[in-house]
């Protein structure tokens, strides 16, 4: 691993954590084969590597989900059985999950004691944690109001305090994992100036991540893995970006798309004052007006729940909204019978939509019941007026599987049994060929695997330089930077500003995201 | 990951559920001091032994397709039926006007007009909840199980008073014209030189049954229709994304449902009392639930969930004219027992023998 000796500078101190000969095998799969890494007291490691690199199993091993099936785990030095999640927090290990577990309607000091009372009786605990709090939000820049109740906080804010239930209950080692996926840049800069502060204090940081970017930025450390396997521990200031890359995946990956300048056409989608309030009565959509042309990649920025979805519903032609759309000049119903994905389809949207799971693919279908998903009225797929043609459907899906390289070549596998990226293959491979006027498209890489993802934004931008209108909404700024031909920014159901790649940066945009829109002032 | 061959998912764990199930029937039956051997034998012996036996067990049969046939449909949408019990019961009236309505010359001039009636008022009786689930968001659960009692009541209040005969102190119509008594199982197959018990109230109803189930078989895996259905029933926000109405699907859904609980009346009121007996369902509309379950919703398990049913309830009941030491609350017991071990406790013998052969696969890699 070579760790023996970056650890040069603290080489008398034992490791906060040592992992020796880690495996564990759920079935057939292998999730981790032999893994062995170990971690430096006061630093920040960095677990990087693709879905299903068995990252999160190695964490949920170290805090104490699963059991592995071989291998050791020294903390401090000292052999550690972990049993459970007590074991782990009684060895000093907090963990911050992707999905955090608090009580929506509990207090931030009711959700810190939850589970570290130190009685029956709630009251001096509370005072306990107040001052504990309170400490620790001087100390490491930690300011969460005590009494507010979780529903009403950010999401950066709900991360804080998943950081503090870990501090509370004494950890020196953090793990945390995707913790920027939720979060502006502001407050992922945020969370990486505390993570700074715990790291001078002598807390040991495990951070898993899929965004390269960050790990260049605060690990000191990082290890690779790829297909439960370790491909090795490096110091971050002596690798890069591509290298990490090319080591995850297995091969040499482009990191930039490489594309042409677009040539737009007419217009295609012409959006105005659309508005949506929503069944609790909040109004989502703010008077959106906007225009995607042909030939071209209109991309959304925006951090998650701002309106981004909704309005990709409103399109896609499953969420009533006001206003007046209009494709290629013609205005489409935004309520009633024809307000619906099988109109929508009619007039030549297409949809990849944000969520595969639960809108874009039937997990329980096989993969040739998933091509023909939201076409099945199709002629071309019917036998006769009663039945529809299941045989020339598999045949169908099975060149659709070929061109997009959807893995395995099964047309009979179920949807769940794909991975993410071939999963989202699956539903490009239905959407794109379509041969749309207007291609809608929501998070297209998210749970997405390096080496698909570079495919996937090949075909985006095939399928733009045909002449096609690209509406493109995500939440990672490098897709909508790298993609985009112009990028809305929106802000709490409206848009914040319009700019081109070429004339912008993260920065800029970070601020339009966080709703900012003097940015020149700011500056 | 696709766990087990699909031969053991179908025939291998409901065969063990079954054997446990009777396994621990057998020690209840201990328990109250009889012989467990003499109990199969004798439930066996009465539900396929004889003729008459065996008539009855498929005519029990048949009730149980038609209304495990219904549950599954709906199930299929994820819409739990379980008004099945009341769309038979108010199935019995559509039958009763029909055969009332004329002097009907022939039972094949009839059958069709009385299929029609059975299915649309069973269908009808299952829109009203089907609407209100659609529309309103009433759960159909609540509103299925509801309507079960307003169609005994409607049934009491109709047949004791305009559909009640004058001529019996009972609640029941007028016998149905002679000539439209459907086939029964003697009467086909005497003219074959097969000999069937003349009792047994077995027939032509089965035959309609097992078409009904092959039509089901077409409906859910073959057409455009029942592709909505399961999508829509797998995951109903991806069926919103595909434009597939969810008011639509739960309605026909729920229609079809209703239709299939109808047809038992046909075997029952047309094909075995010709005529209409207040409570004549006898709890078919909810055996039906166990029997879906059984056959995994899907028409073939569904036919022989029913077979199995059907030896129980005819088994059950020779069960009690041959041990007296048996009372009727212990065949329910064990009949339980069985709808226990292979619908609530599936996953308890599933989930075991998919590790067996995940580790028998491992062997072989």
């Amino acid at each position: 691993m070579g760790s023996e000796t970056e650890q040069g500078r603290q080489e008398t101190a034992a490791p906060a954590i040592e992992l020796r000969g880690i495996s564990k095998a759920f079935g057939p799969v292998q999730a981790n084969k032999d893994i062995s890494i170990s971690v430096a007291k006061g630093t920040i490691h960095g677990i990087i590597g693709e879905n299903g690199a068995g990252k999160s199993t190695l964490m949920s091993i170290l805090y104490g989900f699963y059991r592995a099936d071989s291998g050791e785990i020294y903390i401090n030095g000292k052999k550690t059985e972990i049993h459970d999640s007590q074991d782990a927090i009684a060895a000093g290990i907090g963990m911050v999950f992707q999905h955090f577990k608090l009580v929506e309607n509990f207090t931030v000091l009711e959700n810190v004691i939850l589970g570290a009372e130190d009685g029956p009786m709630l009251r001096p605990s509370l005072a306990k944690a107040r001052r504990t709090l309170r400490e620790l939000a001087t100390e490491y820049e930690l300011n969460v109001d005590p009494d507010a109740v979780i529903e009403d906080l950010s999401v950066g804010h709900q991360q804080r305090v998943e950081i503090l239930k870990a501090l509370y209950r004494q950890a020196d080692i953090l793990i945390l994992d995707e913790p920027t996926g939720v979060l502006t840049p502001a407050e992922a800069d945020h969370l990486f100036r505390i993570l700074r502060n715990l790291k001078a204090q002598g807390k040991t940081i495990l951070l898993i991540t899929h965004k390269l970017r960050e790990i260049m930025e605060i690990t000191d450390t990082v290890s690779v893995m790829r297909q439960g396997e370790m491909k090795g521990t490096v110091r971050t200031s002596e690798t890069s970006p591509e290298d990490l890359a090319e080591r995850m995946v297995g091969r040499k990956v482009l990191l930039r798309v490489d594309k042409k300048p677009a040539t737009p056409g007419e217009t295609v989608l012409e959006v105005e004052n659309l508005r949506v309030v929503d069944n609790a009565g909040v109004e989502r959509l703010r008077g959106i007006s906007l225009q995607v042309r042909a030939g071209e990649i209109l991309g959304i920025a925006g951090v998650a729940g701002n309106g981004q979805s909704e309005l990709l519903e409103v399109l896609g032609g499953f969420r009533e909204a006001s206003g007046t759309v209009r494709l290629k000049g013609q205005e489409l119903a935004l309520s009633g019978r024809h307000a619906d994905g099988q109109s929508r389809r009619a007039r030549g949207i297409a949809h990849v939509p944000e969520d595969r799971q639960s809108e874009g693919l039937i997990m329980e279908f096989a993969a040739w019941e998933n091509i023909v998903f939201g076409y099945h009225h199709d002629p071309q797929y019917q036998k006769n007026r009663l039945l529809m043609d299941n045989a020339g459907i598999r045949k169908i899906a099975a060149g659709k599987m070929e061109r997009f390289d959807v893995r395995p070549r099964d047309v009979n596998l179920r949807a769940k049994s794909f991975s993410g990226g071939n999963q989202q293959k699956l539903v490009l491979a239905r959407e794109m060929e379509r041969n749309p006027d207007l291609l809608l498209v929501g998070q297209p890489t998210r749970g997405v695997d390096i080496g698909a993802i570079e495919f996937i934004h090949q075909n985006i931008i095939k399928l733009r330089d045909q002449g096609k209108a690209i509406l493109l909404v995500s939440v990672e700024l490098d897709e909508i930077m790298s993609l985009s031909d112009r990028i809305a920014v929106m802000f709490d159901g409206r848009i914040m500003g319009e700019r081109r790649p070429e004339e912008t940066d993260e920065r800029e945009l970070g601020l339009l995201m966080a709703g900012v829109t003097n940015t020149g002032e700011a500056a | 990951m696709e766990r087990m061959p699909k031969w053991a998912d179908v025939f291998l764990v409901p065969f063990i559920n079954l054997v446990l199930a009777f396994l621990v029937s057998g020690l209840v039956v201990l328990a109250i001091g009889e012989n467990p051997l003499d109990a199969i034998y004798y439930m066996v012996k009465g539900a396929v032994g004889t003729t008459s036996g065996l008539g009855y067990t498929l005519y029990y049969a048949t009730n149980y397709i038609f209304t495990g046939l219904a549950v599954a449909v709906a199930f299929q949408a994820r819409l739990f039926n379980i008004g099945g019990e009341g769309q038979a019961a108010i199935a019995g009236i559509g039958v009763a006007l029909v055969m009332l309505a004329f002097d009907w010359p022939a039972w094949w001039l009839a059958l069709p007009f009385a299929i029609a009636g059975a299915a649309a008022f069973g269908a009808a009786w299952a829109f009203i909840p089907a609407w209100l689930q659609a529309k309103r968001g009433s759960h159909i659960v609540i509103t299925t199980i509801m309507f079960n009692f307003i169609g005994a009541a409607l049934m009491g209040y109709l047949l004791n008073g305009v559909l009640k005969n004058p001529n019996t102190q009972n609640a029941e119509t007028v016998a149905f014209p002679k000539a439209a008594a459907l086939p029964t199982a003697y009467d086909i197959l005497a003219p074959l030189g097969i000999p069937f018990s003349k009792s047994a109230p077995l027939n032509i109803s089965f035959i309609l049954a097992l078409i009904c189930a092959w039509l089901v078989w077409l409906l859910i895996w073959r057409t455009r229709l029942g592709y909505q259905i399961r999508a829509f029933g797998q995951s109903e926000s991806a069926a919103r994304y595909a434009g597939i109405s969810a008011v639509r699907v739960t309605i026909i859904a729920m229609l079809i449902s209703g239709g299939l609980a109808g047809l038992l009346a046909i075997n029952v009121v047309m094909g075995e009392q010709e005529r209409l007996i207040k409570e004549f369902v006898e709890g078919a509309g909810f055996v039906g639930i166990a029997v879906a379950l059984m056959g995994r919703s899907h028409p073939f398990g569904i036919v022989l969930a029913a077979l199995l049913f059907g030896m129980l309830t005819q088994g059950g009941f020779e069960l009690l004219w041959e041990m007296p030491g048996i009372s009727k609350e212990m065949v329910l017991v064990i009949q339980a027992l069985i709808i226990l071990f292979t619908g609530a406790l599936d996953n308890m013998v599933r989930v075991p023998v998919e590790r067996m052969f995940l580790w028998l696969g491992k062997g072989r890699a």
